[in-house]
């Protein structure tokens, strides 16, 4: 009986563990013609990127040596590539004319690397990432000392191929278009760190950043160009940014194609003696760029050819990079959704971030950087939608954990455990020397038990554990924790903590800060962000830069919002002075804008209330014109200096009140601080400028000037307390400055000074800027220093549109109602 | 193929997911009021009336944390995916939810709804 043809399409990873798994069921059934287009036999090409990072050689990535082919009767034409399929004639036409017939065909042609259509993309020296000829060509040009490459695309070829280069000694740059690396895997926390793991390793990434052009020199490439202007000088270019299925030969034939070569769930193609597997394919819509789903899709293949049955469904995905000693697994889900809910575990020692989202009950998707040794765990639960609801305390914890306690609840799950299992996977205690600790040395505590034994005082995430062994070890006996308060549920450290953390591990980023401070939300929330958002301003004033999304409205759109959803406008008025020019400027505005109420303000200055949002650029654009700026009555920051008209006018006045005030405000004004801070300056102790109700409040007297600190008229009624008296006005605004820089640099987000000051005491407050001169200085030097930066009107920044332009004007406008739920 | 041929008609094309900051949100005008279009820091769009159910404040004013906003005027925070008020505030009242799709990039709008 003469054997049924089966010829393959693509000697790639496809076609041929499509014919391993026909051989499998029915070694005796077919004559099998494999055709590839590359030179070579058949290999692992995901491991193309530790052969060109130098860990693997091309002989180790082969899968089917020649005695592969030879042992199984497959002739294999190496080297050439079928040109055309004759459907009616049931035969395949190579390179040079050789025709081969077929009872059964498969379609394996993979998929083709996309090339973005920028000038200069046909220069030499520009590759993209597929075969082993690129990796070869990216060798040679590793070659050349001080060369550099930049790789177009921080998807996982991308940074794969940049990390291989980076070991091949030379400088590379990754280039992506979005803020966020590998962001269809990972989320913005997982991001950060893999950015930071990969710089480490001396691979550089722009993000965000659009290319446009890639630059050339006697026909070589040169550099990439980007739309900001940027050149990239490189003598490489790979291109990473995405794949298209090779379907032209299955279209050229007649078969049905969209983006793929469409299959139905026994991968069969619109003719029914056609097959197609791998990346070539469209299943169901979806077309795949991963090896799982093609040895899924490989099975179901097998099992048609061989008269079984089987269907394929789709597959579920998941990922890992594959850098050397950079953990990274996504699967699913990994950012939520819609009803999901997520599970945060960081470990900043280590150097982990783990995101575990559940949805109704079930994981829907994981991401892990760092430790990914639960992914698999993690993928298998995802699959198999087991429900989760019991083993939800410690699931993020991972399987060996988990799995050792599961089916009981907490408390019993902690008396289960061994003297010798761990607890606290930072500092290595294990249950037994907590229990010992408690005992011996009658610790009653959390904060006890942490001091002596060290569990949970690094990221705190095994907290509940400890206190239940304490509670298990001490009965009644456990007194439950007051300690400071954390800053919000997002973390259990306090605001003092992570202050001090900022500036000492130089944390300069939010995603920074929540890695090392073990934040237990993907992106905080709306009580730390804003305070996160202020401490790294006020910490790295001119490099930090201002996350508008993370400040409140207020501050975002330098307004006051009001009940209906308009908004106030509050000019400066330096010192509560104003000007008939002023005045007639603001009465302008009033009546183009047709505002509905203007106000004269507790702070000396005049409020505009009822401002739409769409015509706040155009009233502040007004305003600049008339000389006015914005008054930050919205700001935690510098608001009004309030001021008495002193011994320019009045018989009582001892000093030129509103001449200090005035130069404190032009001094001051633009700051930020932890909450509002209101100054004031009275000419004569009469205090008509109510001074000592004031956060600062000057008393001019006879011989010089008293200074006030820590007053408060608010919810809070408190008078202020003498902090010192100088002689001089230039002494006055030194000593103020240091007392503000001083209150920036240590008070807590939404702390206001007088509170601050019952926390941290007068007297240090006096040590640090009365009789320390030189701590003075250097306070009033940082000052200074942050007023750089700080003192941009942000009025006339927006009113130019050069910032947050489509803050103000709505998306879009429709004509009508939209469809609600 | 154009843009407009893969839409369908159901759907009101209102601008790219990158007009929405990331972690923030936008107002789209109708002639019943606002729609706040929201985006969170994992790239998701999200669409409800702008309209807190406790005082009327502009949700699309407020800070975007995790699938939440927090209301400008009384700090509640609402579900994005729900409309519905979270923690203490839950099951008192909510913000209607606009159906809302992403496609190549652009955010698109359920159609109106015609008056009957
Ligand atoms: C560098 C790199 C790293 C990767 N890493 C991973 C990873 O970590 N995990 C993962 O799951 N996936 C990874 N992938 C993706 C994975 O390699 C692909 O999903 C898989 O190789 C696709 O198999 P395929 O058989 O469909 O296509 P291919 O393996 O590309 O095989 C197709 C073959 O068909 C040949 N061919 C095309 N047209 C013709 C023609 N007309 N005539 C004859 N022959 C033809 C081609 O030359 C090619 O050899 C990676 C890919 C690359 C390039
Ligand atoms: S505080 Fe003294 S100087 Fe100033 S207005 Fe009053 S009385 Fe005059
Ligand atoms: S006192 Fe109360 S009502 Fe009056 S402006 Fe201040 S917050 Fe609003
Ligand atoms: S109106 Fe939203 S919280 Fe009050």
């Amino acid at each position: 009986m003469t054997k049924e043809r089966l010829v393959v399409i693509g000697n790639g990873m496809a076609g041929c563990r499509a014919v391993e798994e026909v051989l499998k069921r029915d070694p005796a059934r077919y004559d099998v013609t494999i055709f590839g287009a590359e030179p070579r036999v058949n290999y692992n090409r995901i491991m193309l990127s530790p052969v060109l990072a130098g860990e693997k050689t091309f002989d180790d990535i082969v899968i089917n040596d020649e005695a592969w082919y030879r042992d199984n009767a497959i002739t294999l034409h190496a080297g050439r590539a079928i040109k055309a399929v004759d459907i009616e004639g049931r035969k395949v036409i190579a390179e040079g004319g050789l025709e081969v017939g077929y009872d059964k065909l498969i379609l394996a042609t993979g998929s083709d690397p996309f090339r973005l259509p920028l000038p200069g993309s046909d220069l030499q020296g520009v590759v993209t990432f597929r075969d082993l000829d690129d990796v070869e060509a990216m060798v040679e040009a590793s070659g050349k000392p001080n060369a550099r490459a930049v790789v177009i695309g921080g998807g996982l070829l991308g940074l794969e191929a940049a990390y291989g280069l980076a070991r091949r000694g030379m400088a590379a740059t990754v280039v992506h278009l979005m803020d966020v690396l590998m962001e269809r895997q990972l989320d913005e926390s997982a991001g950060y760190l893999l950015r930071e793991a990969l710089a480490e390793r001396g691979v550089e990434t722009v993000l965000g950043a659009h290319s446009e052009e890639i630059v050339g020199r006697d026909g070589k490439v040169a550099g990439l160009k980007l739309k900001d202007g940027r050149v990239l000088p490189c003598d490489l270019l790979v291109m990473a940014v995405g794949i298209r299925p090779n379907a032209a030969l299955a279209k050229a034939a007649g078969l049905q194609v969209n983006r793929g070569v469409i299959v139905d769930d026994a991968m069969r193609a619109s003719d029914p003696a056609v097959f197609a597997v791998g990346e070539c394919v469209e299943h169901r819509g979806n077309c795949y760029g991963l090896v799982a789903p093609i040895w899924d899709m490989c099975r179901v293949l097998a099992e048609a050819l061989t008269d079984g049955e089987g269907a394929y469904a789709g597959s579920v995905l998941s990922t890992r990079l594959k850098v050397s000693g950079v953990d990274v697994f996504s699967a699913g889900k990994f950012a939520g959704g819609e009803g999901c809910e997520d599970i945060v575990f960081r470990d900043a020692a280590r150097g982990v971030y783990k995101r575990v989202v559940i949805e109704g009950g079930k994981v829907a998707g994981a991401v892990l950087f760092g430790d990914a040794a639960d992914g698999g765990w993690y993928f298998d639960l995802m699959r198999a939608g087991t429900d989760v609801a019991e083993i939800r305390e410690t699931l993020i914890f991972g399987q060996a954990i988990t799995e050792g306690l599961s089916g009981l609840d907490p408390s019993a799950a902690v008396a289960a455990m061994l003297d010798t299992q761990e607890i606290c996977g930072c500092n290595g205690v294990c249950k037994g020397a907590i229990t010992g600790a408690i005992t011996t040395q009658g610790l009653t505590t959390l904060d006890d038990v942490r001091a002596v034994t060290k569990a949970s005082a690094s990221c705190g995430s095994c907290t509940p554990l400890v206190e239940q062994v304490i509670r298990l070890t001490l009965g009644d006996g456990f007194k439950a924790q007051a300690g400071p308060k954390p800053m919000c549920k997002c973390t259990h450290h306090p605001h003092g903590d992570v202050r001090k953390a900022i500036v000492e591990f130089e944390l300069k980023s939010m995603p920074a800060v929540f890695q090392a401070m073990e934040w237990t939300t993907p992106d905080g929330c709306a009580s730390c962000r804003p305070a996160l958002n202020y401490y790294l301003l006020c910490a790295w004033p001119g490099e930090y830069v201002d996350d508008s999304q993370s400040r409140f409205i207020n501050e975002r759109v330098h307004a006051n919002i009001q009940k209906d959803g308009t908004y106030s406008v509050v000019p400066r008025m330096w010192g509560g002075m104003t000007s008939p020019a002023e005045l007639r400027a603001i009465a302008d505005v009033a009546d183009k804008y047709a505002i509905p109420a203007v106000k004269v303000t507790g702070g000396q200055r005049i409020d505009l209330l009822g401002v739409r949002k769409d015509d706040l650029p155009a009233v502040w654009a007004d305003l600049n014109a008339a000389g006015m700026v914005s008054g930050h009555a919205y700001a935690k920051g510098l608001r009004t200096v309030k001021t008495c008209v002193g011994s320019d006018w009045c018989r009582f006045g001892t000093q030129d009140s509103t001449g200090l005030g005035i130069k404190l405000e032009k001094f001051m004004w633009g700051s930020w601080a932890p909450a509002k801070v209101k100054l004031a300056v009275s000419g004569c102790p009469r205090n008509c400028a109510e001074s000592t109700c004031k956060d600062i409040g000057v008393i001019c007297v006879d011989s010089g000037y008293e200074i006030h600190v820590g007053g408060a008229a608010g919810l809070h009624i408190q008078g202020t307390q003498l902090l010192t008296k100088v002689p001089t006005e230039n002494e006055a605004i030194a000593v103020i400055a240091a007392v503000m820089q001083m209150y920036r640099e240590g008070g807590w987000y939404l702390e206001r000074i007088y509170k601050w000051m019952a926390r941290v005491g007068l007297d240090t407050i006096r040590a640090a800027t009365v009789d320390d001169l030189d701590s003075r200085a250097t306070l009033y030097a940082r000052f200074v220093v942050s007023q750089e930066t700080a003192q941009i009107d942000p009025w006339a920044e927006r009113a130019t549109g050069g910032v947050a332009a489509g803050e103000f004007a709505p998306m879009a406008t429709l004509p009508l109602e939209m469809a609600a739920k | 193929m154009t843009l407009q041929a893969h839409i369908d008609p159901h759907w009101r094309d209102v601008g790219a997911v990158t007009d929405i900051p990331e972690r923030g949100a936008r107002r789209v005008a109708t002639a019943q009021g606002d729609v706040a279009v929201f985006r969170t820091g994992d790239g998701q769009v999200f669409a409800l009336v702008d309209r807190c159910p406790h005082k009327r404040g502009p949700l699309s004013q407020g800070i975007v944390h995790g699938h939440g906003v927090t209301c400008p005027l009384h700090s509640w925070v609402i579900d994005l995916a729900t409309g519905q008020p979270t923690g203490a505030d839950a099951g008192k009242g909510c913000a209607p939810v606009v159906p809302v799709l992403v496609r190549d990039g652009r955010v698109l709008l359920a159609q109106p709804v015609m008056a009957d």
